[in-house]
């Protein structure tokens, strides 16, 4: 990296036209995008767009100063913190469990993925097809159990469903990045410590876990943000944001006010807001959070 | 949005050159959000429409569901590449009277095509609720239905219950519902799919009640909700003490509670008579009343609304094209065509001629559970209370509102506080779309 001999291109077009294919892509679907919703988050327009109305920041104020906007903010991070802990907690554990296996190490593992080809809005449509409540085999099971199974009214239930859908779905994920860095890790170090005395949970928590670090530096940008984004499908399937707001997260709140409700300046400003976020977000974890891992 | 404006401009440009190249008829594109069964329907009309003349040809397409729909004609429309005719969902009516410069009435269309237009060919409950305040007729009626009671004849025996007698009035679906529970002839009384559409927007004009202002929005878009008036109140803090000990068992927001009545975990069921499709699917011993009503209302009961859905026409095209669209709604209106339609799918039929023709039929004495939808809807003349509730944002209302009881079954509120929060919430929202 740190060499001095840096590739240089003769023709002042060509590293333009290798980059070109890239840049397009961004362009065309993040920046022309990015730019529609900030222009519409300061317009006030009918659905149809027959009048527009320019009102500034408006649009911004108004989500801002609402209940419910911020009900949702709250939703999503208790959302987010559960869904990444639980689908991480559980990938770090299978993936330490999977790496002591010695017979059929293949067929565990290619088992262990398979929940990540399931799309959200499928995964969700299953953990719905189980534990609705009308419906559900195990929501019957639970209820026959004497257990008031009711996550369509109880909104603590309805939460523990869309956080247990989002997680199940990214735990295959997790275990895969998680069983190539204990891979990576050298056998010679866990056992010198096996020899030196240290126990199993010591060898883990002393050389496994800190070594791991840039993996789970990693994981945790990449839950934070399918939590944020990517579990839209599961929440559309599994509670559509109820009972009253309690499953509704901000990307949800997007959708609902956009597609269902049909404001769209209030939809592009949320949308813009949560787009600072997200900025911000991954911004704090590099510069803070990636100074505290150990990169062996 | 922009995407999905994109593309979907892309497709139906890349369908438009390769369609108008081959034919000189002139092709009418219909959109819908019709699946299974109805779906079936949507396809064999338009095939006989097709096969019926040589000038035009309608094209169902399928777009998802209602609001789906909806959102692909509103972004079709802003690329500017609107379908000729589009479903929309009730709820979605408001949404789109708003649009005037988007649409064009149905009325001038039938005009158009030459035949005379008479509304009066048409059930006036149906036709009042797609029609401006003046009067003229928007958007042509496709599917209509009206909320009312299924009941499990089984249960009721079990129950001790008289299973030819279904419960007329509220009080008497809650004593029914109380009696199957503690009797232990089904885990649940009573279920009710769509609380905003059946307990709120009927449970209105079934009492003869003010839903909200200037008729409901029927009048005007500048509408006050007054659904916390004290019949309201009272209806809905019995439904929330019934879930307590799950008498009533809720479902979800639309159709989800259907399946506990399917499965017989419930006794007693208020759906749309839409849904009779899959009861009488399902195979049970079911039994079908009227919509109960409030004994305590003065006037109750005076007539339910209608549900469903109507087809909208886009503004902007030729004139051979609304000659067609035209040719196809009169198509539609056919005494036969509606006849069957009405018998074969379970909606309500939108001309007088079908309903008095599936009369003399005798169809009703055989089924009588397809007559009780429009016996309720015609048996009085509709007051200011009873003929729909027209909003320009109802969707958002009613997800309001389905938050409210959400957080009052879950007895988290009192029903007092429900139906505050959801006046106070609800009228924010209207004034908001009303751009005010």
């Amino acid at each position: 990296m740190a060499s001095s001999t840096r590739v240089t291109f003769p023709n002042k077009f060509l590293p333009y036209l290798l980059l070109a294919p890239q840049l397009a892509i961004t362009i065309v679907f993040f920046y022309w995008p990015a730019s529609q919703a900030i222009r519409q988050s300061v317009l006030r327009e009918d659905p149809f767009g027959l009048s527009t109305q320019f009102v500034g920041l408006g649009n911004f104020k108004r989500i801002l100063s609402d209940p419910n906007y911020l009900n949702s903010l709250q939703v999503t991070v208790v959302f987010s913190i559960a869904t990444a802990v639980i689908a991480m907690g559980f990938a770090l554990m299978f993936a330490v469990m999977a790496d002591k296996v010695i017979r059929g190490k293949g067929i565990y593992r290619t088992l262990m993925i398979w929940p990540y080809a399931v799309a959200p809005a499928i995964a969700g449509m299953l953990w719905l097809f189980l534990f609705n409540p009308s419906m559900g085999t195990f929501a019957y099971m639970i209820r026959s159990a004497g257990y008031n199974w009711d996550p369509l009214l109880n909104s603590g239930q309805a939460m523990l469903l869309v956080v247990a859908a989002a997680a199940w779905k990214q735990i295959s994920y997790n275990f895969l990045f998680f069983v190539a860095g204990l891979q990576s890790i050298p056998k010679s170090l866990i056992e010198a410590a096996a020899i030196d005395g240290a126990g199993e949970t010591k060898r883990f928590w002393t050389i496994v876990f800190p070594l791991l670090a840039p993996t789970t530096f990693f994981l945790l940008v990449v839950n934070t943000v399918y939590a944020f984004f990517d579990t839209f499908g599961i929440i559309h399937a599994v509670t559509g944001g109820g009972p009253g707001k309690a499953t509704e997260t901000l990307v949800y709140k997007v959708y609902n006010d956009g597609f269902v409700n049909l404001i769209l300046g209030d939809s592009a400003a949320q949308s813009v807001i949560l787009m600072v976020i997200v900025i911000g977000l991954t911004a704090i974890q590099f510069r803070y959070v990636e100074r505290k891992v150990h990169y062996g | 949005m922009t995407f999905r404006g994109t593309s979907l401009s892309l497709a139906f440009g890349l369908i438009l050159a390769s369609s108008t190249s081959s034919f000189a008829l002139t092709e009418i594109s219909w959109w819908h959000a019709m699946t299974g069964a109805n779906n079936e329907v949507v396809e064999t009309l338009s095939k006989e429409f097709n096969e019926s003349q040589s000038e035009y040809k309608v094209v169902p397409v399928f777009k998802g569901t209602y609001p789906e729909t909806l959102n692909a004609g509103i972004a079709a429309f802003r690329a500017k590449q609107a379908p000729h005719i589009m479903q929309v969902f009730d709820a979605g009516t408001g949404v789109m009277m708003g649009a005037e410069g988007a649409i064009k009435p149905v009325a001038d269309i039938l005009s158009m095509g030459g035949a005379k237009f008479d509304k009066s060919l048409y059930l006036p409950g149906i036709v009042a609720y797609y029609s401006k305040p003046d009067g003229t007729m928007l958007s042509f009626p496709y599917n209509s239905s009206s909320p009312i009671l299924y009941y499990n004849k089984d249960i009721f025996k079990k129950a001790g219950l008289d299973e030819n007698n279904p419960p007329k009035t509220w009080p008497e679906v809650w004593e029914a519902a109380k009696k199957i529970k503690t009797s232990g002839a089904a885990k649940c009384g009573y279920t009710s799919t769509w609380l905003t559409w059946i307990h709120t927007e009927n449970f209105a004009a079934w009492n003869n009640l003010s839903y909200g202002t200037n008729e409901n929005g029927i009048a005007g878009t500048d509408v006050e909700l007054k659904i916390n008036a004290p019949l309201f109140v009272k209806h809905f803090q019995e439904l929330a003490d019934l879930a307590k000990d799950g008498t009533f068992r809720y479902g979800g927001r639309t159709s989800e509670a259907k399946p506990l009545f399917l499965s017989g975990e419930c006794g007693i069921f208020t759906e749309s008579s839409g849904g009779l499709g899959d009861v009488v699917k399902s195979g049970m011993n079911y039994g079908t009343g009227q919509l109960p009503y409030d004994p305590d209302a003065k006037g109750a009961p005076q007539n339910t609304t209608p549900g469903g859905a109507s087809l909208w026409v886009f503004g902007g095209k030729t004139d051979a094209e609304y000659k067609g669209v035209a040719a196809f709604f009169t198509f539609l209106s056919r005494t036969d065509i509606q006849a069957r339609l009405h018998q074969v799918s379970g909606y309500l039929p939108v001309t007088l001629a079908a309903y008095e023709e599936t009369k003399k039929s005798g169809f009703y004495d055989k089924n009588p559970a397809r007559e009780i939808p429009i016996k309720q809807m015609m048996g009085k003349a509709p007051t200011e209370n009873s003929k729909g509730v027209r909003l320009p944002n109802l969707p958002q209302v009613r997800d309001i509102e389905n938050e409210e009881f959400e957080n009052m079954l879950s007895g988290k509120q009192t029903a007092q506080q429900a139906l505050d929060n959801a006046v106070k919430r609800g009228n924010a929202a209207i004034k908001q779309a009303n751009g005010q």
